[in-house]
């Protein structure tokens, strides 16, 4: 199977020149606007413009030119962040492209554009042509290529009935025929989500974003009396200060990084999910994602691989360890079962030698396989000798044995409850020799194998507060074990569609936020009931539509990262608020100084950085305020690097790196500034 | 003994007393507003008033019954004061319209900023049925909102904060009049006059006229401490010998006024059970009380006498200033402005922080509170999660209500000082010019906004506009953050609580402890750090 990631973005460096144009039109003030910080600084640059137009000094033009490269390198951060989805949605864009749909009408069909079906209508789609529409298979099934939306090249199976049904507008019909129901209206399919998704069209501001621009504009306000109260004092201290210095103050001051610096970050945090190719239908969900409490986790697939692997034999007494194995591999060799494949391996493992016959010499010896069916629930194969062995469930062969003339022996119970209560399942072995009774020879373990590393995932969640529970269908028994061996936290066994919707209302009740994954009809009240549902691209279209997410890998191990991901958006924001405000006391030591040393020389005491001259000092941190949105742009794309740690640990790591660092940070960045500036003349 | 010794020895020697006390009285303020039993007095109280007092109110009817109670104060003290003079008692005295409203506004706001001179403008009626009376309402009105901010972050699922009337009346007449009357004896054992004398005229050595006033002075001396009030009975406030006599009640007035507000953050941990949150409030506190006290007490060791009473000294009178301050108190036993330009400064910074180190009664506690939510939320972000405290989500109401309560201080600060200081009626009114007076134009609004009362002195502040100005200042200084924050409190109190798990960012340790101490620090700093470098700054450097 052939994978092809998504495309990895280009460099950033080319991404930024390509998307210069865009960010020198969204100097636009109707664009600059809805950001009320940035739109602080477009008031601002366009009044220092005037004041430099009126009275040019070198001074005033250079701050007039370094407020508008502020707002131009926020909106750089976001037209880049904006790009990279693009490009995706560029290629989105031309699996849409008109496709002629068949129409199923009265006793035929018509062909009408994929643009005008509507819902409830039946399409014909045949091999080779594209599906027009997002809908259910209700008629035949056929092989689809899905990479124009999943970048997986290998074709999937869609069959009407069960929960493989779903097929989505604009994948491609490599083989048969089918009739599809359209269960999505035009301009609203998947497809059509995708693409105003990855574009950043429909991003909405999320619950913390809005709050934490309340939290920007407060602090904007409370900069703005401070600055506007400055000129009165001033005035009676006997130092009028010119506007531009107010203005330049103003902008230093408000929270320019992280106001240029937010919308990128929430682009960007989609675009992240994008890149491990799951899309959330809102940035709301993205951040529930990161609040998350409890993870119910399917145990097939997700914790364990899902087939059964032989991984022991018990011998009963007075039977060779070899003469059961070799009785197994035996009544294993027809039987194309994951189960019955893993014990031939198994067996090769273990006697680390070739194995001496295999299927296709023993058929042309003669020899009769029988199969596995629900009835007998046995399998195995019946020698040309005459002899027969046989595997299966312990009742069914102990009742072959029995009806044989044979008698099952006493340990064997004892085996089969042993192998049970370890969270496997116990295979019992038979073989009758010619002429005599048929015995049993043992029991074969089959375990359900962990993933490897589990264990581990679960104790980082668990470090990061968060509970996982195993849902599975297994009795209590076999699930407490895989629990216990995966290290979740709980499990639920005998799980029903119902149980699982108790069990997230429950968690819910105790102010959990709950997340999971589904892909069945029966998971989609489950999944709207939790806080992230995260549906499989293979389920159907009711789990999709219920989900706030969709994972287009269809891996429920996902679930995991989503998390991740949820976690690093919110931190990244934290962190470049904390990092923006910390700045500040650096520009004040810059800035206040500078303003004043004219008329109270005392003040110098409080330049700590040794600033040239008034206005270089002024203006390197203008420009510092500037440049640092610039320097933070791949921080904010890439996000803050993202550990799972414990909350303390990650506020004091994130605390000592972006408080005391932003605290430091620039007092270096606008010594350097200033060092450079003084190499200009005319500003000294 | 070092001087660093002596002063560590006196600030810890005030911890001390004040560790001690905090738990008890704590465990008490926890009883009296958690208890359901309600006395036989408080009954006929509420029968009287007719109020039910099983009935719990809603946020906003929480937040109308304080309206209306402190809006029938202050009419009935205005009234009353301009009335004096047909009254007994008032040995004749009188206030201008505007005085009489500026003093009303300040009694009941627990402000207690007095543009009058105590004794020339305040007879013995007014003094003892209008201000003492104000300065129980007005510390009891504190005490009760800041329960009901604490109950709506302890309950969960209700829309309901508790009586106003019920917390009121119990916070008086179980805590602060039984505490007051303990507080007074001690006082007048101490020296502390207590009488209903008429003034009396005596000659002095020089040979001129001297009117020694009498009045009951130990009764209102313990409500001003122990409410966090500050109004004095003398001009001279706790400066005069008959308010202050010596270094026992100078000591004994700091204990009063930095009592209840260090307690407050014991009950608080209680009442949301959680006792190291209250712990780790206390210990802000403390770092910025306490550092502040030091940082005064060092740049005062100079030993300038200029301002001070000879009974005190330096050491003494920059410990008071600071207790003062960082109470909201605006008690006084020296001139502020003949501090060091940098220990005003301290001064000065000690109210802009907001007055939580340890603030008010009641008022200190909320306002932490205030500074709590905005740390958690800046910070909040910073672990992965919706930033959520005490299992309570911290989303956009409550950072909108938060931002609010504390923007209101700084807006009245910035620009009334910046509006007096271009106005010739009142930039006439400083005492000299340059740096100094910017500070006492400064000081006064921070003084008014913040609810302290106390005076950098130097300002003639008895004139129509800054009486009407900084009596605005104080109503809404006041009374914004309280509708804020009750109404942040009624929604958390109806939120459901998030589970604490690893996952949750931890309020009671030391790193955040350290982070809410930055930024109360680092919000004050960018807020007030121009004025402060014009002022006190300049004035110290040049």
């Amino acid at each position: 199977m052939s994978k092809h990631p998504r495309p990895s973005h280009p460099s950033l460096l080319i991404t930024a020149w390509q998307s210069l144009p865009l960010a020198a039109a969204k100097l636009d003030p109707r664009h600059v606007a809805r950001n009320p910080v940035m739109f602080v600084v477009w008031v601002a640059s366009a009044v220092t413009t005037v004041l430099a137009v009126v009275q040019p000094t070198l001074f005033a033009i250079s701050v007039a030119i370094w407020l508008w490269a502020t707002i131009l390198f926020a909106n750089l951060a976001e037209a880049i962040a904006e790009g990279r989805g693009k490009a995706q949605a560029d290629s989105l864009r031309k699996t849409r492209t008109q496709t002629m749909a068949r129409r199923c009408i009265d006793g035929g069909e018509e062909s009408v554009p994929g643009a005008e079906l509507r819902l409830g209508d039946r399409v014909v789609v045949e091999a080779g042509q594209v599906i027009p529409g997002d809908g259910d298979v209700i008629e035949g099934v056929a092989t689809i290529d899905e990479s124009a939306i999943t970048g997986e090249s290998a074709p999937v199976i869609r069959e009407a009935g069960g929960d493989r049904c779903a097929v989505t507008g604009g994948t491609t019909v490599l083989s048969d025929r089918i009739v599809v129901q359209i269960t999505a209206k035009p301009g609203e399919t998947f497809i059509d989500k995708m693409i105003s998704l990855v574009e950043g069209a429909a991003r909405q501001k999320t619950p913390n974003e809005i709050a934490l621009n309340i939290l920007l504009i407060t602090l904007t306000i409370i900069f703005l009396l401070a600055v506007m109260a400055l000129q009165p004092q001033a005035i009676y201290s006997g130092g009028h200060l010119s506007l531009v210095v107010l203005v330049a103050l103003l902008v230093c001051l408000i929270p320019t990084t992280i106001g240029a610096l937010l919308s990128a970050i929430g682009i960007a945090g989609m675009d992240r999910l994008v890149q491990h190719n799951v899309l959330a239908m809102s940035g709301r969900a993205v951040e529930a994602a990161g609040d998350v409490n409890t993870l119910l986790l399917d145990k097939t697939g997700t914790i364990t691989y899902g087939n059964r692997r032989a991984s022991e034999v018990y011998p009963l007494a007075g039977v060779e360890r070899a003469a059961l194995m070799g009785a197994a591999r035996l009544a294993s060799l027809a039987d194309l079962t994951p189960e019955g494949r893993s014990i031939v391996e198994f067996v090769a493992a273990e006697e680390n030698s070739e194995p001496a016959e295999n299927e296709l010499e023993l058929t042309q010896a003669g020899a009769a396989f029988v199969p596995f069916t629900a009835q007998t629930r046995m399998s195995g194969v019946d020698l040309p000798d005459g002899s027969q062995v046989r595997k299966g469930a312990g009742s069914a062969v102990a009742a072959w044995v029995r009806a044989e003339g044979g008698q099952p022996a006493d340990d064997l119970a004892a085996i089969v409850d042993r192998v049970s209560g370890l969270g496997s399942t116990p295979l019992v072995v038979a073989s009758r020799l010619p002429e005599s009774a048929p015995k049993v020879l043992g029991v074969v373990q089959l375990k359900d194998v962990v993933k490897p590393g589990m264990a581990d995932r679960f104790a980082q969640l668990r470090a990061m507060g968060i509970r996982t529970v195993m849902i599975t269908g297994d009795n209590p028994l076999t699930a407490k074990a895989i629990a216990a061996e995966a290290g979740v936290d709980d499990f639920l066994a005998e799980a029903t569609p119902e149980d699982k919707m108790e069990l997230i209302k429950a968690e819910q009740a105790g102010g959990r936020l709950v997340a999971m994954t589904g892909d069945g009809t029966n998971d989609a009240p489950a999944l709207a009931q939790a806080d992230v549902g995260v549906a499989m691209n293979t389920g159907t279209s009711a789990a999709k539509e219920a989900g706030n997410m969709v994972d287009l890998d269809s891996d429920p191990t996902k679930l995991i990262d989503i998390v991740a991901i949820g976690k690093q958006l919110l931190i990244t924001r934290g962190a470049l608020t904390t990092f923006s405000i910390a700045n500040d006391v650096a520009k004040y030591f810059a800035i206040i100084p500078a303003m004043f040393v004219g008329v109270f020389p005392g003040l110098q005491a409080l330049n700590p950085m040794g600033l040239h001259s008034p206005n270089t000092a002024m203006l390197s941190a203008v420009i510092f305020n500037a440049l640092i949105i610039l320097a933070l742009v791949p921080l904010a794309l890439r996000g803050v690097s993202y550990r799972p740690l414990s909350a303390s640990a990650m506020l004091n790591r994130n605390l000592l790196i972006y408080g005391l660092g932003g605290i430091i940070a620039p007092f270096i960045g606008i010594k350097i500034i200033d060092l450079l500036l003084t190499l200009l003349p005319g500003l000294g | 003994m070092t001087p660093a010794l002596s002063a560590g020895l006196t600030i810890g020697t005030i911890a001390a007393v004040l560790a001690i006390i905090h738990v008890p009285l704590g465990s008490w303020l926890y009883r009296v507003f958690t208890s359901p039993k309600h006395t036989r007095v408080e009954r006929l109280v509420y029968r009287l008033v007719g109020v039910n007092p099983e009935v719990e109110q809603r946020w906003s009817v929480y937040l109308l019954a304080v309206l209306a109670f402190s809006t029938v104060s202050i009419i009935g003290l205005w009234l009353l004061i301009l009335l004096q003079g047909f009254l007994p008692f008032s040995q004749g005295r009188s206030m201008n319209v505007d005085t009489a409203f500026n003093a009303a506004v300040s009694f009941v706001t627990n402000t207690n900023w007095q543009s009058y001179a105590g004794e020339a403008g305040a007879g013995y009626l007014v003094q003892a049925i209008g201000l003492t009376v104000q300065n129980f309402l007005s510390a009891g009105v504190g005490l009760a909102v800041a329960i009901a901010v604490v109950r709506g972050l302890a309950r969960e699922g209700t829309d309901r904060l508790g009586n106003f009337w019920v917390d009121l009346v119990r916070g008086t007449l179980r805590v602060l009049l039984p505490l007051a009357a303990v507080a007074a004896i001690m006082l007048v054992a101490g020296g502390v006059i207590q009488n209903l004398t008429e003034p009396t005229t005596i000659t002095s050595l020089t040979g001129g006229d001297q009117v020694i006033q009498g009045g009951l002075v130990a009764s209102q001396e313990a409500i001003k401490e122990l409410g966090t009030n500050g109004g004095g009975f003398f001009n001279a406030n706790s400066a005069h010998p008959f308010e202050n006599p010596n270094g026992w009640t100078n000591l004994l007035e700091i204990l009063l006024l930095l009592a209840i507000p260090s307690a407050l953050p014991y009950t608080y941990g209680r009442m949301v059970g959680d006792r190291r949150q209250g712990a780790a409030m206390v210990s802000v506190m403390a770092v910025l009380g306490f550092g502040a006290m030091a940082t005064m007490m060092w740049l005062e060791s100079v030993g300038s006498m200029e301002g001070k009473e000879q009974r005190f000294g330096p050491i003494w009178s920059a410990i008071f200033a600071s207790a003062t301050t960082g109470t909201s108190t605006g008690a006084v036993n020296s001139l502020h402005e003949s501090f060091q330009p940098l220990a005003g400064g301290v001064a000065l910074l000690n109210m802009m922080l907001g007055e939580l180190s340890p603030g008010g009664v009641g008022t200190g506690l909320y306002s932490m509170l205030v500074m709590v939510v905005l740390a958690v939320f800046i910070a909040g972000l910073m672990v992965g999660r919706t930033p959520e405290f005490l299992g309570k989500s911290i989303g956009s109401r409550e950072v909108t209500l938060a931002a609010l309560a504390m923007l209101i201080a700084p807006v009245l600060v910035l620009l009334g000082t910046g509006v007096a200081l271009l106005l010739p009626v009142s930039a006439g009114a400083l005492s000299t010019t340059g740096p100094h007076g910017l500070s006492e134009m400064l000081y006064a609004f921070t003084s008014a906004a913040n609810n302290n009362g106390s005076a950098f002195a130097g300002l003639s502040a008895d004139q129509p506009f800054l009486n009407i100005a900084l009596a605005f200042c104080m109503l809404l200084g006041r009374f914004v953050p309280i509708a804020a924050m009750l109404a942040l409190a009624g929604g958390l109190a109806s939120q459901q609580r998030r589970p604490v798990t690893a996952g949750t960012m931890p309020t009671h340790t030391a790193s955040f402890a350290g982070l809410l101490i930055a930024v109360i620090l680092i919000l004050a700093g960018l807020t007030y750090f121009p004025s402060l470098a014009l002022g006190s700054i300049a004035e110290a450097l040049s």
